[in-house]
């Protein structure tokens, strides 16, 4: 169906109820009850979810097929969010053309970028691509200001000359985002007895970009052109004497990817108007490839995994502080609370970064496959035990995890 | 001329702290092949070597003062470091004043032992692995090393002054026959730039004409060779991953006068030094060397004010625009040896 | 008129003169070997056929162009195929990729952008790929991850790359250095099968006589960079020169 193959579609499947009945399955413990503080069912971290999702899944086509681990994606999305913003400001607050030009910005960046940098491979690939992105992130900071707001950001205010629409609303404030009149802040509120769910328009909307996201994704690993990526990985040399030219395979990928990132900055600014520097610091690009390994690069669901579990990650376990700690181990006799109290306290709370950093550890040094690879091992570990081993899985294949957590 | 001086004086500290920093990582990746993205963070550590001893030194216990009171009558407690009952109260108090240059002391046994435990515990793991999972798994110690020293020092950075007697700045254009006031360079910053001379050439000397040395460099031109020839070299490699590690945290301990430390200075250094090393040229020290001196120097060029009103933010980008011209025009950087990580 | 005519070739390195006023011609439809000792320049040889060097003076025609100068995917969409010294194969995907790859290259050109196909929908080229891969009796092994792969495998696997791209000129370089006896066996007969079933043009650098004997139609003998002779097998093998200058030698 849809060009997709039983698997393929049935992952596409997976994907479309997760996150449509995201909602439902982020918020599973009622409200006031303890567990309440694991639930991620909000509409803006829902909205994250979403679309450092996309971020990955579009990392992933670059890093994942090719191998070129470019340390700069931040500024793709660092510069599709400016050119959503400059978007609302001069044009319309509808978010189609902000999120349309957003992606043809980062599209164009990306070309000038990748067709620099991929004239260097390995290493210095990825050493070319920080120093890009850092010098995006320097200027933007400093002599752009007049296009990027410098320090502050850039943002809307009461005096831009919009072309549709207008520049302030009746009530005299900057009027919001919204999709042909259907407002991203809108939000439909479920009471069912002690659950309340959120169903957030702006949400739903990144989530069917996601999903439009994620099918192109699919098609791309499947196509004559994703075995070519990943040829590029394998054997260049090989490629050549095949009579493919690798560069502009990888430089096709290295833009898509790149597009895919103005994709997820220009549906954050469609959420926020709001677009600062910060979005291109490297560490921002190191995160996304935190995500893409996480998940499990190479894999079409794991990006999706592994930008939702950092997300999450980010905002419940930073959201825990020792007076939670205290009530969870209240149970326990005073001194054996106090210790477990003082062992967990430095990963949580502020110091999650060091529980992200322990993870990331751990996956590449155990499971460079990321989490995909870890289901697949346990998957065969079940399977293993009811029948004799079959040969090497035939196509490259992640089977889709049985947890999704969203 | 007085004005290119200063501006060649200015880039030295900084220049000097890339050079020591890619100096470690030219020697970590050319003997072991591994691209280290925690070499940072080794820098950060040495920076808190100094922070942790200067610490140490004033551990402190309350003593009351029967000769004064305090502003209620009472008679006065004073704080008294521990070192005072030690040493007296002149030799104490110049110990604590002295703690930065005493700290490359404290600090050269403990970066020397976490470069062991780093190369022993995770990058031995890491030889036969490809360079992108070198980069991640060093990137996540870099991210832990850097979260720890969050958690016991704080978020905000720790002022750690240089002694009192190089305080200050002296009038370097009058030494030198310029007028009086031209160029004015602050003492600490000559310090630092002797300091990284000496740890420079004490490196090329320990290369050059011990027999450790001959078998690094000998390693770094052919590692195969040099096993086949019975060398147990992987020992010597740990070694000489203490060594990296501890140049770096000597660069990060006398830096902290310069800037007060924090815990993410090491990842602001880290990306201009991978640049520094890729402009030298991959595995070669003497342009690990050159680069940091040369982008140190440009960089203070960059940022004069005749330059910034020419090119608007040039003073921002100039190391980065100046890498890009090199890795595009000269591949193997200034001075990068044939071979090393081409295609 | 050969298919590959090679004309006053020299190249020098440095103080080296590693091919010195090289002529060759192969002939379409033959089995053309070029030996010599080591260090007689074949490699050089073979890397100037392929466009990776770039001669002093002299110039490389096939089929009437010049390939001098082109890039080594040019060169293949010419109609050279290449097979390595090891076996350059894909390692990362599975024996059906790997032969798919070349049919992809061989009907789109060296770039295609046909990201909204899917692979396996391709019914012609599939069925080419599976043809060659029944030609080799590699059919049962479709699945498999190259990677993991025997050697002689990976290098029947790089023979069937080559061959379903039909080319016109198949350049071997030392097929079977570093094999087995065994292995170096199996691969004669696969290049004889090879031969047999397909008119097809080969060029083969290769030092070991006697794969060089169970194959070539025509001998070029290089040494110190220039041919010394080129015939028969049979006049080869008596050529008083020839034994002086590469049997009479330790055999490598």
């Amino acid at each position: 169906m849809l060009g997709l193959n039983k698997k393929d579609f049935s992952l596409l499947l997976i994907v479309a109820l997760l996150t449509m009945l995201a909602p439902f399955i982020l918020n599973p413990f009622p409200e006031g009850s303890e567990l309440a503080q694991f639930n991620a069912g909000y509409p803006d971290l829902m909205q994250r979810f979403v679309i450092f999702g996309i971020f990955a899944i579009g990392f992933n086509i670059l890093f994942g097929l090719t191998g070129y681990l470019s340390f700069g994606h931040a500024a793709f999305l660092g510069v599709g969010s400016y050119a959503g913003v400059w978007m609302m400001k001069l044009l319309t607050m509808n978010v189609i053309p902000a999120i349309l030009v957003s992606v043809i910005v980062a599209g164009l960046f990306s070309i000038l970028i990748g067709y620099i940098s991929l004239r260097r491979s390995g290493i210095y690939f990825s050493i070319l691509t920080l120093a890009f992105a850092q010098m995006s992130f320097a200027l933007a900071y400093s002599v752009l200001t007049p296009l990027t707001g410098g320090e502050t950001g850039l943002q809307l205010s009461l005096n831009d000359p919009r072309i549709i629409g207008t520049s302030v609303t009746e009530s005299g404030s900057i009027p919001v985002t919204h999709l042909f009149g259907l407002e991203m802040r809108d939000s439909f509120e479920l009471e069912m007895g002690a659950w309340l769910f959120t169903f957030n328009a702006g949400y739903y909307v990144c989530a069917v970009v996601l999903l439009v996201a994620f099918y192109i994704a699919i098609r791309i690993f499947r196509s004559p052109f994703g075995m070519m990526l990943r040829a590029v990985k394998s054997n260049q040399q090989r490629m050549k004497y095949t009579g493919l030219n690798p560069k502009p395979y990888t430089l096709a990928a290295f833009v898509i990817s790149g597009m895919y990132a103005g994709l997820a900055g220009g549906l954050m600014v469609s959420m926020d108007p709001l677009a600062g520097a910060e979005r291109m610091f490297w560490t921002a690009s190191g995160e996304v490839v935190l995500m893409t390994i996480l998940g499990g690069a190479g894999t079409l669901i794991g990006p999706i995994l592994g930008a939702g579990m950092i997300k999450y990650m980010e905002n419940i376990l930073s959201k825990i502080n020792s007076t939670i700690l205290h009530e969870w181990f209240a149970f326990m006799p005073d001194g054996i609370e106090d210790l477990l109290v003082t062992l967990v306290y430095p990963f949580i709370g502020k110091g999650w970064h060091l529980t992200l950093g322990i993870i990331f550890m751990l996956v590449v040094i155990f499971l460079p496959g990321g989490l995909v690879e870890g289901g697949q091992r346990i998957a065969r570990l079940f399977r293993r035990k009811k029948e004799e081993p079959k040969g090497p899985d035939p196509e490259h294949h992640p089977k889709p995890a049985p947890h999704v957590a969203e | 001329m007085d004005a290119i001086i200063l501006q060649i004086l200015n880039g030295l500290d900084k220049g000097s702290a890339y050079a020591l920093i890619a100096l470690g990582l030219t020697l970590i990746f050319g003997t072991l092949g591994v691209v280290n993205f925690a070499h940072g963070a080794l820098f950060m550590l040495g920076a808190f070597c100094a922070v942790t001893l200067n610490g140490i030194l004033t551990i402190s216990h309350t003593v009351i003062d029967e000769t004064r009171t305090d502003f209620l009558g009472n008679p006065l407690k004073v704080e008294v470091p521990y070192i005072y009952d030690i040493f007296g109260e002149t030799l104490g108090a110049s110990i604590i004043d002295w703690s930065v240059p005493l700290a490359i002391l404290f600090a050269i046994p403990v970066m020397i032992l976490i470069g062991v435990i780093m190369e022993r515990g995770l990058i031995k793991f890491f030889y036969k692995r490809p360079h992108a999972d070198q980069i991640l798994v060093t990137f996540g110690l870099a991210i832990v090393l850097q979260e720890i020293i969050k958690y016991f020092y704080g978020a905000n950075p720790i002022p750690t002054p240089a002694p009192e007697a190089f305080i200050g700045s002296f009038d370097f254009g009058q030494l030198i026959g310029f007028d009086a006031n031209t160029i004015i360079y602050p003492y600490w910053r000559l310090v630092y730039f002797g300091f990284a001379m000496i740890i420079i050439t004490g490196v090329f000397a320990f290369l050059q004409f011990t027999t450790f040395g001959m078998v690094v460099r000998a390693g770094m031109a052919d590692r195969e060779t040099v096993q086949l020839l019975g060398i147990n070299i992987d020992k010597r490699f740990t070694l000489m991953f203490g060594l990296a590690a501890a140049v770096a945290g000597l660069a990060g301990v006398m830096y902290t006068p310069i800037n007060s430390p924090n815990y993410h200075m090491g990842m602001d250094f880290l990306v201009l030094s991978f640049v520094v090393v890729v402009v030298g040229g991959m595995g070669s020290l003497p342009g690990a060397v050159l680069a940091g001196f040369l982008l140190g120097i440009l960089e203070s060029f960059a940022s004069m004010g005749a330059v910034i009103d020419l090119i608007p933010g040039i003073n921002q980008v100039i190391i980065y625009l100046v890498a890009i011209v090199i890795l595009l025009t000269r591949p193997r950087g200034l001075m990068g040896r044939k071979g090393v990580m081409e295609e | 008129m050969g298919i590959l005519e090679v004309k006053g070739v020299n190249k020098r390195f440095g103080g080296l003169q590693a091919l010195g006023d090289v002529n060759l011609s192969v002939e379409e439809n033959t089995v053309h070997a070029i030996i010599g000792p080591n260090g007689a320049g074949k490699s050089t040889l073979l890397n100037v056929l392929v466009g990776k060097l770039i001669p002093d003076t002299g110039s490389v025609m096939f089929d009437g162009q010049s390939v001098l100068g082109r890039s080594p995917h040019e060169i293949n969409q010419m109609g050279i195929s290449r097979v390595f010294q090891t076996p350059e194969i894909f390692g990362d995907l599975t024996v059906m990729e790997n032969v798919m790859i070349p049919c992809f290259a061989r009907r789109d050109g060296s770039f295609r952008l046909h990201a909204f196909e899917t692979v396996f929908n391709e019914k012609a080229l599939v069925e080419q790929a599976e043809q060659i891969l029944i030609d080799v009796n590699m059919i049962d092994k479709r699945d498999m991850h190259a990677a993991s792969m025997s050697r002689g495998d990976k290098r029947r696997l790089e023979m069937a790359m080559c061959l379903v791209q039909e080319p016109r000129l198949l350049l071997l370089d030392e097929p079977t250095a570093g094999m087995a006896r065994a292995d170096t066996n199996n691969t004669i007969e696969l290049l004889k099968e090879i031969n047999e079933k397909r008119d097809i043009t080969m060029a083969i650098i290769e030092h070991d006589m006697h794969v060089v004997f169970s194959l070539a139609e025509r001998i070029t003998v290089l040494a110190q960079g220039t041919p010394l002779v080129e015939d028969t097998p049979e006049n080869i093998k008596g050529h008083p020169k020839v034994q002086e200058a590469y049997l009479g030698q330790a055999h490598g």
